[in-house]
């Protein structure tokens, strides 16, 4: 399929991750890409074996190490780097940027560099004001507004086998959907729209706790009676929990909510799947996240998001004791049975 | 913030900034009335053809403004409505019905003829008909007028009449960012959006805008207001152009939005009431219509596709009207409360029917002492970014930012209507975020937000409705407990102030026992019942629970409710 973006720009992709390279290759079928790297030391690995974690990449991918370079060349930039490290690449981007710009990154975190210092560890409380979705990121380091966001069941390995698959490319503009979806979409990936941009970001970031305990049942062999269980108020509690961030219900039950929870939930290819199942099987937290190679954003969303459900009164068992097992030192065993005696009596009382 | 003063010392005289009224761009558009007339017209039909995209779609539109103008001629007849109203709609309605009759090509032709015949209609009765000798006379009339009563009335001696110790910028404090404004005005657009509460707020900015040496702003003021002939003369003399709530049919709309939007396009300064009506609730609008703002970003992206980067640029100025004294108060709030919709009575009074009951007002707000605040807040961008005096618009670091990329896609400017809602809408939110910012702070909001935030924390368990029937007995407060609320209230708005979060009036900084006195004095001073007094044990209590409410919700939306344990 040929490009039908008449000034044929070429698109820029911002990290060198694996879904980073997923989404590259989706955009390298139908256009030039530049895809930038941090370290000058993987640019000139990407040059020289064109492969990025496990990835092949495309032949029309053009590894760089300049950010400046990238801005001017590309109107459309997909930034697909950890949360942990977004704020300061867009601080890093943002004086190359232009309002014509476009964005539209696959981050699926919070951002918490607003928050006072120490409060993440600290008993001190967090208010939304802290916590900031990486639109909202965008928004307020750069002069860019047209800015979107992907979501959706898009396991990195899979995308990569030409398996089909599906995302949600969310914006309040419509022309970020219509390029988003020109952009990636392909006889294996379909792209739908929604104009909730928060709530679709939402259910990335949140959906990545369930994805812990989900991985903590198997590595109990619980079966799947007990993950059907772990689904289905796992939802609940996103939706609940995503409401207090400002996201609406109906993005929960799309693709991007319970289609990537289901995903998520049953790969051993997530990463805050394996977080979860190595735990189970007694290993420590610090050692696993030492072991993986990336970053799994769910550990970091468990702190936040408790203190978010505290602060705002929202119920949120799962999280609350998930942040009981990896900072607390419950055992997956305790947590499973604290979780059993919740007292709950309605099953769904928000639609 | 920055922050002038103007009035108590000498105020500040404003040279024009531009000095014939030959340049004024809106004395040009009233010469080339005849052509702008047909220009808009042409626009509109434009428009709604855009809308309706096939000959049905147009059929059932015009159908549906045939229906709602009909109704709206038997119902709810006005004064200023033309003679011939019932006539012509008559007319169009056989018109329609002839339609089917004809052949297809002869009945396309009718309808395209039926359309622009509404359309010149509206745009007939839209167009304002300023005239600059009318201007000028109005002008005087506002400023010589009301000195001589503020003279006569401040000073107490034989001749004081016609002493001008005082002048208006006494009575009216302008502070804010009015350099930059003059400035901006020589170089792009100005679009003045100032919070709505009282039906005088018109003439008070036509007031400002002259004595900052400003030319005249087009504006968009509600026909009801020209049923009353001394409104109808001012108006007409300042530059308004008239708008109709009762006619919300498409083709109106787009009438109204291409006038805006083209006179802005022309250079006319402009000024809209973004909230669309007077508050009634009495707090700052928080929800902005977005149809007249919207044309200001059509028409900056309009300027842009005309005349790329040497296109002028729209500037969007937020102003603060405050009050200690809204004379439609008592109106406004029962207003607000029956369309709550839990009160069932219909309340009706409305304060400015006769050109005497205004006369009537204006003496008694020029003899007594009951100031008016106006903070012009920082210009912006369409967009909502800061500009710097040469019209640039910039980032939170400073860097410049073209706003013409915001209408580039593809390296050219394109037209993309969801595009500029969605930009209208964040628009808005900066709008509403600055009002809140450059709001002023007077004695009279901190004592009715206090007395009525006490009150309602004594009931946690009566709604609002009510919380408004408690018996009188009940509405006593303790001139101590009082005066320790308003302690706490007035630390936090001064310390948020510090944080630029809002402002306050000068006589803030006062002793509280002042403060007090000064706003108990000043809230609601002319209402026939007073909505906050001290009573002969020295206790606070008050007259109308319901208007306090109303001056209360003043410093609705800060969340400074807690504040009042």
């Amino acid at each position: 399929m040929a490009s039908k973006n008449s000034s044929n720009k070429p698109i820029g992709v911002v990290g060198s991750g694996s879904f980073g390279a997923a989404v590259a290759n989706l955009l390298a079928q139908n256009n030039e890409v530049l895809m930038y790297a941090r370290r000058k030391e993987v640019v000139e690995d990407m040059l020289q074996n064109r492969v990025c974690h496990g990835h092949t990449l495309h032949e029309r991918i053009t590894p760089t190490n300049d950010l400046k370079y990238l801005a001017e060349q590309c109107e459309i930039i997909f930034p697909v780097i950890p949360s942990a490290n977004f704020r300061e690449m867009m601080k890093q981007l943002s004086p190359y940027l232009h309002p014509y710009h476009m964005l539209i990154h696959g981050t699926k975190g919070l951002d918490t560099s607003l928050a006072p210092s120490g409060a993440m560890e600290s008993g001190a409380k967090l208010t939304r004001e802290h916590v900031k979705t990486m639109s909202e990121v965008i928004r307020e380091e750069s002069v860019v507004v047209r800015i979107g966001c992907l979501a959706g069941p898009n396991l990195a390995r899979e995308l990569a086998d030409g398996h089909p698959a599906a995302t949600v490319v969310a914006s309040h503009f419509d022309e970020v959907i219509h390029e988003g979806q020109r952009l990636l979409r392909s006889d294996r990936f379909q792209v739908y729209g929604s104009a909730d941009l928060i709530g679709i970001e939402l259910c990335g970031v949140l959906k990545n706790i369930i994805a812990i305990a989900s991985g903590a049942l198997s590595g109990m062999d619980l079966g799947e009676n007990a993950r059907a269980l772990l689904i289905s108020r796992g939802m609940v509690e996103m939706i609940y929990l995503g409401r207090a961030l400002g996201g609406n219900t109906q993005a929960f039950i799309g693709l991007a909510g319970v289609g990537d929870l289901v995903a998520t939930c049953s790969s051993k290819l997530s990463r805050n799947y394996s977080v979860g199942f190595r735990l189970a099987k007694g290993e420590k937290l610090n050692d696993i996240i030492g072991s993986m190679d990336e970053i799994a954003e769910g550990v970091n969303t468990v702190r936040i998001m408790k203190k978010l459900a505290d602060h705002y009164k929202v119920r949120a068992p799962i999280t609350e004791v998930l942040h009981k097992v990896l900072f607390e030192d419950m055992t997956v065993q305790e947590a499973l049975q604290y979780l059993m005696k919740f007292p709950l009596n309605t099953d769904i009382d928000f639609i | 913030m920055s922050e002038t003063v103007v009035g108590k010392r000498k105020p500040v005289k404003y040279s024009p900034i531009l000095p014939g009224t030959e340049d004024w761009p809106v004395v040009q558009l009233s010469r080339n009335r005849k052509q702008f007339i047909q220009e808009i017209i042409t626009e509109s039909e434009l428009r709604v053809k855009g809308i309706t995209i096939n000959r049905n779609a147009l059929i059932d539109e015009l159908e549906s403004t045939l229906y709602t103008e009909m109704l709206r001629v038997k119902k709810n007849p006005w004064k200023v409505d033309p003679e011939d109203e019932y006539a012509f709609w008559h007319k169009i309605k056989s018109n329609l019905l002839n339609l089917t009759n004809d052949s297809q090509a002869a009945a396309a032709k009718t309808e395209e003829k039926l359309l622009k015949e509404i359309i010149s209609r509206y745009t007939e009765e839209i167009a304002g008909n300023f005239k600059p000798s009318h201007y000028r006379l109005a002008r005087t009339l506002v400023t010589y007028g009301f000195s001589r009563l503020l003279n006569a009335a401040r000073i107490k001696k034989f001749g004081a009449f016609w002493r001008n110790d005082y002048t208006l910028q006494d009575k009216i404090h302008i502070t804010g960012e009015m350099e930059h404004v003059r400035e901006l005005a020589k170089k792009g657009t100005v679009i003045m959006v100032p919070t709505h509460f009282s039906n005088l707020d018109s003439i008070l900015i036509g007031w400002v805008i002259h004595t900052l040496g400003l030319p005249p702003f087009i504006y968009g003021a509600g026909l009801n207001l020209f049923n009353i002939s001394i409104f109808a003369y001012f108006m007409n003399s300042l530059g308004a152009y008239k708008v109709d709530r009762r006619k919300k049919n498409v083709p109106y709309l787009e009438t109204l939005k291409s006038y805006s939007s083209m006179a802005i396009r022309k250079g006319c300064h402009s000024l809209f009431f973004p909230g669309g009506t007077r508050s009634r609730s009495g707090s700052i609008e928080n929800k902005l219509k977005l149809g007249l703002l919207g044309t200001a970003i059509e028409a900056q992206r309009m300027n842009y596709e005309q005349d790329g980067d040497k296109a002028k640029k729209v500037f969007i100025v937020p102003v603060v009207l405050n009050y200690h004294f809204v004379l439609e108060a008592p109106s406004l709030i029962h207003e607000h409360l029956a369309q709550q919709g839990q009160e069932r009575y219909y309340y009706e009074n409305d304060e400015y029917s006769t050109s005497y009951k205004i006369f009537k007002f204006m003496i008694q707000f020029f003899t007594k002492g009951s100031d008016i605040s106006v903070s012009i807040g920082k210009p912006m961008d369409v967009l909502g970014n800061p500009v710097d005096k040469e019209g640039n618009s910039l980032d939170p670091h400073n860097r410049i930012i073209d706003t013409k990329d915001y209408f580039t896609s593809n390296q050219k400017v394109t037209r993309n209507k969801q595009r500029e809602d969605e930009y209208t809408r964040m628009l808005s939110h900066v709008i509403v975020k600055r009002y809140h910012e450059i709001n002023r702070v007077f004695s009279s909001h901190l004592v009715a937000f206090v007395a009525f935030e006490i009150i309602k924390k004594r009931h946690p368990r009566l709604d609002l409705f009510n919380l408004l029937r408690l018996p009188e007995e009940e509405q006593v407060i303790s001139y101590d407990e009082f005066k320790a609320k308003c302690q706490l209230l007035a630390t936090e708005i001064l310390q948020r102030k510090e944080k630029g979060q809002i402002d306050v009036a000068s006589h803030f900084y006062e002793d509280l026992d002042e403060l007090i006195a000064h706003g108990l004095s000043n809230v609601g001073m002319y209402h026939s019942k007073r909505p906050l007094i001290r009573d002969k044990k020295g206790n606070i209590t008050t007259q109308d629970l319901a208007t306090l409410y109303y001056y209360h919700n003043r410093l609705d939306g800060y969340g400074f409710e807690k504040f009042i344990k």
